[in-house]
């Protein structure tokens, strides 16, 4: 076994595991720069609609950096770019043509730390129908509001108290809120970055639990540290070391017989 | 690793220990003193200002009046009556010589002193009375007409001592009253610190302050909003952020110069106008503005501008639907500091020529108008006793207006402040 993937070699797993299912996302010879720094080095990967995929990998190591570039969320940082391609449903998301706005209504995003608007429940969850018009009449607005939450979880602790502050939530509360914030604009894609490093662990459990259930609805992109987590959640997990993608393969793969050296130390606790 | 372990206990109950701790309890107690003195002496200063400015200016809010005896019967006014229900009344009842009369009546009344009782403009509280009540003219009556400001001042306790006599046997004749003056609140400047009012110089403060908070505002807020959100980071936004702290920094009177210029010289706007003024003050204070927004839309987190763009929310929408409204207290605070700062300004104003004599409260922002601080500088250099109490009362006008200004702020402040 060879201690580095070559390219054909990362190509290949990635075609052979894209094989099984429908590809939604794929990236080919991604690049990414702050300044004169490269963040991420020629990275290559399938993201299918059925399967929930993981990013592990130690602190630093480029995979967050990755996933914001999968909505276009670096397009805020001034000095990163962004080289190579990323489609969606075949679209190049870089291309001049792709409304950045709508993009992300497609690939919605889940944050490390809650982040609620300081509103109202129903207004947090309500906030992406109403700037994309997706709600013709005020009824459409309540459904919309009642199935995001129901998706989330979070309708039977909240339906009480919808106009009660979204900030006022515990922090799993806020977090499934998020994601209810999410759902609600009907994404194809969630990406989700470290979505439980702020919560304990029961509260982590439901996070996991609601992934389980929105899995095949929309594709899924978890960040995580927790390789637990990894392994609890995802059928696919990519490794990523040094703003490299080591290796990408199934997750009881990667996990019980990782085909490098590097990935083997890390998932052992060699470091990370 | 050994040495640490090797290392004896640390012993707490030492008299070193005891001794550092008590040093730290003094140094707390001792902060805490100076603060509590720093509120008290500031606190104190406070309370001396105010109470000094209400012990003097409560008596510009009153007036003395005179009753004064005129006898139309017996000497009828050569007026056709028949005008007095036009608008040449006052014309005609001047014409008449009614002024003369009423001289005559006081001098009639209360010895050859009299005149000097009564204030120069009491013939027109005559010239009222009969405008209002016709019959008058030909009847004898007693008329309430304001006191002169000599006796107005011995009224008060002050004042020379021959018009305190005066004012003693007046009150015997129960011929003296003081009252509220609702004048006050209602006229315009004058040479007569009795006839005085500070209605014209509020609305020309509020007038300007209007302009300003117009012009000042919504600009201030945009250019924050820009260079925060949108303005990329690069030597040019550096070289307008030096420049925007600096101009914060500039003596207000380089901006009535540059008023002068601008707004006067090249624009030709009409000289002594409130647009004038308001439009120089919102140029000081702007730069107040943009700093205090930068402020405060750079502590809205970051994260709800990652939660906004993340569900596919537009910059402005962003900006506008979230930045804007978590940054609003903190820009109204901004605001507020800088428009209490243009309120109390005074030399920009005096170049745009904004000190002028005006008798007319200003009918809108291109009438030549003053402002409080203005009333107030002018009125402190008479020389007429009259005048120092009715600039303590101008001052306390000037007080409520600007306590009024801020108790708006905070309400506006209150009701905007998001709960996290």
């Amino acid at each position: 076994m060879t201690a580095v993937m070559t390219q054909s070699d990362i190509a290949e797993a990635a075609d052979t595991v894209a094989a099984q299912a429908v590809t939604k996302m794929s990236a080919r010879g991604v690049n990414v720069f702050y300044g004169e720094k490269q963040a991420i080095r020629d990275v290559s990967i399938d993201v299918d609609m059925d399967h929930v995929t993981a990013f592990i990998g130690p602190s630093g190591c480029g995979k967050s950096t990755f996933l914001r570039t999968l909505n276009r969320m670096n397009d805020t940082v001034a000095s990163a770019r962004v080289e190579g391609e990323i489609t969606l449903d075949g679209e190049n998301i870089y291309d001049k043509s792709m409304d950045v706005v709508q993009l992300r209504a497609r690939v919605g995003m889940v944050f490390q730390k809650p982040n609620p608007f300081p509103k109202s429940i129903y207004e947090n969850v309500a906030y992406g129908p109403r700037i994309h018009g997706l709600a013709r009449a005020k009824g459409d607005m309540d459904q919309i509001v009642e199935r995001s939450l129901k998706r989330a979880g979070l309708w039977d602790e909240v339906k009480d108290r919808l106009q009660d502050s979204g900030t006022a939530l515990s922090g799993g509360q806020q977090q499934r809120l998020c994601i209810a914030r999410a759902i609600a604009v009907d994404p194809e894609v969630i990406l989700m970055d470290e979505p439980c490093s702020a919560l304990d662990p029961i509260a982590t459990a439901k996070i996991e639990e609601l992934i389980h259930e929105l899995r095949g609805r929309y594709a899924i992109v978890i960040v995580t540290h927790n390789m637990q987590q990894a392994a609890r959640v995802s059928q696919r997990t990519a490794f990523f070391h040094l703003g490299t993608l080591v290796e990408y393969g199934e997750t009881d793969q990667i996990f019980t017989a990782p085909r490098q050296e590097r990935t083997k130390d890390y998932i052992t606790g060699r470091y990370g | 690793m050994s040495e640490l372990s090797h290392r004896a206990p640390t012993d707490w109950k030492t008299d070193a220990m005891q001794k550092r701790i008590r040093k730290r309890y003094r140094a707390e107690r001792r902060f805490r003193a100076i603060g509590m003195a720093a509120v008290v002496i500031s606190a104190s200063f406070l309370f001396f200002l105010l109470a000094t400015m209400i012990g003097n200016g409560a008596a510009g809010f009153m007036r003395t009046e005179v009753s004064l005896p005129i006898d139309f019967k017996s000497a009828p006014l050569e007026i056709d009556r028949a005008q007095l229900a036009t608008r040449g009344a006052d014309l005609a009842l001047a014409g008449a010589g009614l002024e003369d009369r009423v001289k005559t009546a006081a001098t009639a009344a209360f010895g050859a002193k009299g005149e000097d009782l009564i204030a120069g403009n009491a013939w027109t509280a005559v010239r009222d009375a009969i405008k209002e009540d016709p019959n008058l003219l030909s009847q004898s009556a007693h008329i309430w007409v304001p006191a002169s400001s000599e006796l107005d001042a011995a009224a008060d306790g002050g004042g020379e001592p021959e018009f305190r006599a005066l004012v003693q046997q007046l009150r015997e004749r129960g011929a003296l009253q003081s009252g509220f003056n609702a004048a006050f609140l209602s006229r315009a400047d004058s040479t007569d610190p009795t006839s005085v009012g500070i209605w014209g110089a509020l609305k020309g403060s509020i007038l300007t302050m209007l302009v300003t908070l117009l012009i000042a505002f919504p600009i201030g807020v945009l250019s924050a909003v820009y260079l925060e959100e949108y303005a990329p980071k690069n030597r040019w936004t550096d070289l307008i952020e030096v420049s925007i702290n600096n101009l914060a920094a500039v003596p207000s009177i380089i901006f009535g110069l540059l008023g002068l210029a601008v707004f006067l010289g090249t624009l030709g706007l009409p000289r002594s106008a409130p647009l004038v003024g308001g439009l120089t003050l919102a140029l000081m204070i702007m730069p107040v503005i943009v700093i205090a927004g930068r402020n405060a839309i750079k502590a809205v987190p970051p994260s709800i501008r990652d939660a906004a763009l993340g569900i596919g929310a537009s910059r402005i929408q962003v900006v506008f639907h979230h930045v804007i409204p978590l940054a609003l207290p903190g820009i109204l605070t901004g605001t507020i500091i800088g428009m209490a700062r243009a309120l109390g300004e005074t030399a920009p104003l005096l170049l745009i020529g904004m000190r002028a004599f005006i008798v007319t409260p200003p009918g809108g922002v291109f009438d030549p108008a003053t402002v409080l601080p203005v009333q107030i500088f002018l009125w402190s250099d008479e020389v007429s006793r009259g005048f120092i109490e009715k600039t303590s009362a101008a001052i306390i006008v000037l007080l409520a207006f600007l306590l009024a200004m801020n108790a708006l702020a905070i309400y506006l402040r209150n009701k905007f402040e998001t709960r996290w």
